[in-house]
């Protein structure tokens, strides 16, 4: 294996490990909102994230026919995603952690393992009355194309495909919408507020229920936007393919600081990186004194996730941006 | 299912008369009306009638009543009616020998999480350890990894009865190398990290060629057993149906075990330690009480039941795959141990029996029904591949309208009604600083304080 060979390989992985880190960073999204008003690991939105998917998938199969721009569909199926997982987000909390405000931690905790499970199920039946249950999604024209060349740069090396570009670019615009809405807007105040001090906020006129609401209406919306993305990028899935990425991304937020919103963005990236990096990593085997690498099999990198998480709360619990707090006695 | 949350001794009077009567009604009624349950709509009824017969030994075990009546109740329904259903139909053996075996997960777990309160995730990988140690050892796996003609049919048979003392060792060590980096962390942080440990245990088992992969291992021994094997023969048995008479026998020894060491735990410094740390870790620290090592101890504890079941789980199925071993597997065993109710043994058991009826008898049976009522049925809304929602309805509805199980214990009931008399009884008053005006209270489940991220060993 020369030096070039392995320039390609590091920037193939630089690139690709960017798709999917993003795709990790917007589910992540969910999961810190969620805690940072609540204190609450939302199992839940594994599977919120998946009914994206799902939507996606109806969308573009019920589209397959119709003559019509390929970014018109992804915005019809975006949109259409959106606005289900947020509802769904929303009714979650209004009909299953609503009840549970204010009991022990671990309450609200196990209703939300037993949500995921239920809605597994329910995502399953709903799929299986067309029949299915691997569905297999039908990508617009053109959007598995293979992009070749920039500003007349041959980029071939990097296994870039058109999907890939959109999903990182819908993406940033995401990430940037939201850092305006949290921090530069009266919405966004009252969302650090509940964050914050849930008592003194609502002290201070704000309708704490109202926010945690919305706030599950955001997370979902981010969450069923990165379905949309999931099922673009693969293409395959199921009801139950939902939880592997959700915790992974749930994985992503703790590495970048639980409830700190940048921090969710950087535990996407850097474990996009790391696991696409284990996923290849077999490859280096074959460079002289490192033969030891080809024994790491593809299917381990999920393993690479966990162990990056065990590390990260051994080391720096409060993750990488999170601030070290101490406990009051 | 009022006498399931009264108190057995706020009844009044004895029982006896009734739990006989009812005893021998529902076991009369399974018996003599197998034939008629065998098929057709009617199957539905089977599941109804051996739940009824198996709530007999619930009431034995709850009534007041006679001590000879209780004895005569378990000794009729463990040594006669259940060997002979199972002799009848084998998915009997079968299930009763599941039902046995989750139940000992579920006291297992219920040690971690009911008494030391820690929330386990991935509780099921100990069994997998339990289960791999024999499937690989007791199986011609072990000549196909050692490339040893010897072991062509794996170890000696009768090596079983040393691999239940292994799997409860291999077991508990895991668990300790598990709890030593993750112990640290508290609620929600040690449930993630340790689901995505028992996820990584299932991955291994999923890609090492020890395990044979995805492919799982087949056929797998159990011990030879020359004098039950006899004793099955001259009561009928069948030849298939030895090993499921044996195993069966040995369960209900190892759960004895199992049932006699979590009640005795319950009950000793080591059992008081783990509740409180449940409690308040703070508080127990200052009491000088040494956190790390009673949480491993839990870890370690629980871990061993699992192993031990793990290597009869493996003799029993005969054959073994990553897929018994998943995340939602953890959870089901999750969802006994809340059905039944936290720390309590009865209730843990027949959380239990409940959840394993229903995922292994109720849902197969609905199914059956259904595809010979619609036989253009889609594949896809068959009732048994619906297990998750069993398990996620247990936890969403218990967690909201009964937390403290279907049978809580003692201790917990007098937590859950705080205002009446409870002389040796913790009252649990310590909710979140800024959360008020909530009636949900959850005992058994460790309080938590704002920013608890890690543990308090600074």
């Amino acid at each position: 294996m020369d030096l070039q060979t392995v320039g390609n390989i590091l920037l193939q992985v630089l690139v690709g490990g960017l798709s999917l880190g993003v795709l990790y960073a917007i589910v992540a999204l969910g999961y810190t909102m969620v805690y940072g008003v609540l204190q609450l690991i939302n199992f839940a939105h594994s599977e919120v994230f998946i009914t994206g998917g799902i939507i996606a998938y109806l969308v573009f199969s019920g589209l397959q026919g119709v003559a019509m721009n390929g970014y018109v569909k992804l915005l019809l199926a975006g949109l259409a995603a959106m606005a289900v997982s947020g509802l769904l987000n929303v009714l979650i909390e209004r009909l299953a952690y609503r009840p549970l405000r204010g009991a022990q931690r671990l309450v609200p905790l196990i209703t939300a393992i037993g949500v995921s499970l239920v809605l597994q199920d329910l995502l399953r039946f709903l799929v299986g009355l067309r029949g299915q249950f691997d569905l297999s999604v039908p990508l617009p024209q053109g959007f598995a194309n293979p992009i070749t060349s920039v500003l007349g740069i041959n980029i071939s090396v990097l296994n870039l495909q058109v999907k890939d570009v959109i999903l990182i670019v819908v993406a940033a615009l995401m990430l940037v919408g939201l850092n305006l809405l949290v921090n530069h807007t009266r919405l966004g105040r009252a969302i650090r507020a509940v964050a914050h001090d849930r008592q003194t906020s609502g002290l201070m006129g704000i309708d704490a229920n109202r926010i945690i609401s919305l706030t599950f209406l955001i997370g979902g919306a981010l969450g069923g936007l990165g379905g949309v993305m999931f099922a673009m990028k693969y293409q395959a899935l199921n009801a139950y393919s939902g939880t592997v990425p959700g915790l992974k991304a749930f994985t992503a937020a703790v590495l970048g600081g639980i409830g700190n919103i940048p921090g969710a963005v950087l535990g996407g990236l850097v474990l996009g990186w790391l696991e696409t990096l284990l996923g290849v990593i077999s490859l280096f085997g074959s460079i002289p004194g490192l033969a030891w690498l080809g024994a790491i099999k593809a299917e381990y990198k999920d393993i690479g996730a966990f162990l990056a998480l065990i590390l990260i709360l051994f080391l720096k619990p409060a993750g990488l941006l999170g601030k070290a707090t101490t406990e009051k006695v | 299912m009022t006498s399931l949350s009264a108190s057995p001794r706020g009844l009044g009077g004895d029982r006896t008369l009734a739990l006989l009567a009812y005893t021998a009604v529902t076991a009369l009624l399974l018996i003599f009306m197998r034939g008629f349950v065998a098929d057709g709509p009617a199957r539905l009824l089977a599941p109804v009638l051996f739940g009824a017969f198996l709530l007999s030994l619930l009431f034995a075990y709850q009534w007041r009543a006679a001590g000879w009546a209780k004895t005569l109740v378990f000794a009729v329904g463990i040594g006669f009616v259940l060997p002979f259903m199972g002799r009848d139909n084998t998915s009997y053996f079968d299930l009763v020998i599941q039902m046995l075996i989750f139940a000992a997960l579920a006291l297992g777990l219920n040690i971690v999480v009911g008494l030391a309160g820690l929330l386990d995730l991935g509780y099921i990988a100990f069994f997998a350890v339990g289960a791999y140690l024999w499937g690989v050892f007791g199986s011609p796996q072990l000549g196909a990894v050692t490339g040893n003609p010897v072991f062509a049919n794996g170890v000696n048979p009768n090596l079983f009865w040393l691999f239940i003392p292994l799997g409860v060792l291999a077991a508990a060590l895991v668990g300790v190398l598990i709890g030593l980096p993750v112990l640290k962390l508290k609620g929600d942080y040690l449930a993630i990290v340790t689901l995505g440990l028992g996820e990584v245990v299932r991955i291994f088992a999923n890609n090492l060629d020890v395990t044979n992969g995805p492919q799982g291992i087949t056929p797998i021994e159990s011990a030879p057993v020359p004098w039950l094997n006899t004793l099955a023969q001259n009561l009928g048995f069948s030849e298939d149906q030895y090993r499921l008479f044996f195993l069966y026998f040995l369960v209900l020894v190892v759960i004895a075990v199992v049932i006699l060491v979590n009640y005795r735990l319950d009950r000793s410094k080591i059992g008081r330690a783990w509740v409180a740390i449940r409690e308040d870790e703070i508080a127990a620290q200052a009491m000088g009480v040494p956190l790390l090592r009673t949480k491993l101890l839990a870890f370690a504890t629980g871990a061993s039941f699992a192993g031990a079941m793990g290597v009869i789980f493996a003799a029993k199925q005969n054959f073994i795959d990553p897929k018994s071993f998943d995340y939602f597997q953890s959870i089901g065993v999750l969802s006994m141990v809340i059905l039944g109710g936290m720390g309590n043994i009865a209730g843990v058991f027949l959380g239990a029996v409940v959840v394993t009826l229903l995922n292994l008898m109720v849902l197969p049976t609905l199914s059956e029904v259904l595809q010979q009522s619609f036989p253009n049925l889609n594949q896809n809304l068959d009732p048994s591949k619906y297990q998750r929602l069993i398990f996620g309805l247990v936890l969403v509805l218990m967690m909201l309208y009964r937390p403290e199980g279907l049978l809580p214990s003692a201790r917990r009931k007098a937590e859950m009604h705080a205002d009446e008399p409870a002389p040796d009884s913790l009252v649990t008053q310590n909710q979140l600083e800024g959360d008020t005006g909530s009636e949900v209270f959850s005992p058994g489940l460790s309080t938590m304080k704002e920013n608890d991220r890690t543990g308090s060993e600074r």
